[in-house]
């Protein structure tokens, strides 16, 4: 085997630098001078000083800390050379001297020397979500700041043209700067207010690549994969909040139904008629035991309740073993949270399953009026599946073709034109 | 950071001390309270805008002093703060705690440019 060149160890220590690694790096810098274009382009100028320089000097023990300091010097530079920037920076209390004076090498040298780098991801995550900035902007970014990905798999992911990409996020960086959004993370009395909006973010990734039938199946599965490791990112960075490990579990545990979601024509499967010897055993035990000890924890909440709810119908051998009864409680405490159409849709089924599909007809028919729900498929396919249970045929035929009406996407419309085909032409019963 | 704090009124609502407009007492103790903070760069509160007098340039003349009121205004400001803090979200905690925020004005928050 041959001995790796300097450059070809310069890369693969590069390579070493993982996307956390980076994410970390650039909230680190953002913090410090208040300016995440800076935090950016100064990672990369060091990431290109790097392979210049490895290759001859040898690669530093810790290359992380090594691009942290080469970034740092580059951003002092920059923000010497442009007064107006600078003057920005110190506005926002940036530290441009800083503790380590960039002129001493000796200091410089030690700083590299130390592999600690302090972890300001929360206070980026912070950022990139802020309620002023539009929910669009605070996915893009979030994104592309803590999942490190870069613009283009970021317009990729969100089926978003790669120019109109790029101009989202550069107006969301804009805004960010001239606002003066802070990079440090939330004092503990903001923390309340902006950790919910954080995980909301994560979850509205999460249901983007979930809920998605159409495009590239592996876009799809990138997106959501993308929002667990955020989520799983942001438990370690709050270890204690019921609702992050609540946020994790619920993504891990209705991510773990996804193979027996479509069939092989990429037809949707409904939850009553999946396979669940396909549903990932490994995401469903880890989603599980998070969702207990969230659900233990003092300041469990929507995301808690949900991931209960997701671990009921992944402890159930199949859709008639479910234990409804306990799910229908779940989505009453959840009405304390969100009291959503789409949530009394899910109690309205779950206590229809539980209790028959007499009162669940009952249930659903008493939701009709609801303007959400009336333009929501799910809601007139599980009155179809209903009546159907009622031997009710024609009243099911009405209701998904109510539901083909609405539109959709084409492997759902064959899914319900098919149930349509399949009622019996029998006559009502009821 | 530096920002604006511009307390808006409306023409059509009661002016500050009338009958149903805010208690002018309530601004005193704001004042008090965000001086107190050490964030005030500068701060003034402006006569009421029908005294306002509008210099501009027209299609017949150049350089025209007109005195007001001026029909076309439905909003003013009131009166600014600059303030000199970490950040928005700073800014916007004492725009809500400003009784210029209260039901019948708002607190326009504008960054003041670096330039």
């Amino acid at each position: 085997m041959a001995i790796p060149s300097g450059e070809e160890r310069a890369r693969a220590a590069i390579a070493g630098v993982d996307r956390d690694a980076q994410a970390r790096i650039v909230a680190a810098l953002a913090r410090r001078f208040g300016d995440l274009e800076l935090a950016e382009d100064m990672l990369q100028e060091a990431v290109i000083r790097a392979l210049d320089r490895w290759p001859g000097a040898g690669v530093p023990d810790s290359p992380a800390a090594w691009l942290t300091t080469a970034a740092t010097r580059g951003a002092i530079d920059v923000l010497r050379r442009d007064a107006v920037r600078a003057r920005k920076a110190a506005q926002l209390g940036a530290d441009i001297e800083g503790r380590s004076a960039a002129n001493d090498p000796a200091q410089l040298v030690a700083d590299a020397e130390d592999d600690v780098i302090a972890d300001d991801r929360l206070g980026l995550f912070s950022a990139c979500a802020h309620p002023l900035l539009s929910v669009e902007d605070r996915i893009a970014l979030t994104l592309r700041f803590l999942g490190g990905l870069s613009t283009v798999d970021v317009a990729h992911a969100l089926l978003v043209p790669v120019p109109t990409m790029q101009q989202r996020i550069s107006r969301a960086k804009k805004r960010i700067s001239v606002l003066g959004i802070r990079f440090a993370p939330p004092r503990r009395e903001e923390l309340a207010e902006r950790l919910p909006i954080v995980r909301r973010v994560v979850y509205l990734i999460f249901t983007e690549g979930y809920a998605r039938t159409t495009g590239d199946a592996h876009i799809r599965d990138d997106l959501t994969r993308e929002a667990i490791r955020l989520a799983r990112v942001l438990r370690e960075l709050m270890p204690g909040s019921a609702e992050t490990i609540g946020l994790l579990a619920l993504l891990l545990l209705t991510e773990a139904r996804r193979p027996a979601r479509s069939d092989a024509a990429g037809r949707p499967v409904a939850l009553a008629d999946q396979d669940r010897s396909l549903w990932r055993q490994d995401m469903i035990d880890e989603g599980t035991a998070l969702a207990e000890r969230a659900a233990r924890s003092p300041g469990a909440g929507a995301y808690a309740i949900q991931a209960a709810i997701a671990a009921v119908h992944a402890e159930a051998g199949d859709y008639d073993d479910t234990d409804w009864r306990q799910i229908a409680v779940l989505y009453r405490m959840l009405a304390a949270y969100d009291d959503g159409p789409v949530l009394r849709l899910g109690e309205a089924v779950a206590r229809g399953r539980a209790l028959g599909p007499e009162e669940g007809i009952r249930l659903l028919d008493a939701l009709s009026n609801d303007r959400v729900l009336s333009r929501y498929r799910p809601f007139h396919v599980a009155r179809a599946v209903t009546l159907e249970e009622l031997g009710r045929a024609d009243s099911a035929a009405a209701a998904y073709r109510a539901a083909l009406a609405l539109g959709g996407n084409g492997a759902e419309d064959d899914y319900l034109a098919e149930m349509l085909g399949n009622l019996s032409a029998s006559p009502e019963s009821a | 950071m530096k920002y604006a704090l511009l307390l808006m009124g409306r023409i059509d609502d009661p002016l500050c001390g009338e009958d149903g407009g805010p208690d002018p007492e309530e601004f005193f103790a704001f004042d008090r309270e965000i001086t107190d903070a050490g964030v005030v760069v500068t701060s003034f509160a402006l006569e009421d805008p029908e005294q306002a007098v509008k210099v501009e340039s027209t299609a017949t003349s150049d350089r025209i002093a007109t005195p007001g009121p001026f029909a076309e205004v439905r909003e003013f400001v009131g009166g600014t703060y600059i303030i000199d803090v970490e950040g928005i979200d700073e800014a916007i905690a004492w725009a809500k705690k400003s009784p210029g925020s209260l039901p019948g004005g708002h607190v326009e928050i504008r960054p003041v440019a670096p330039y």
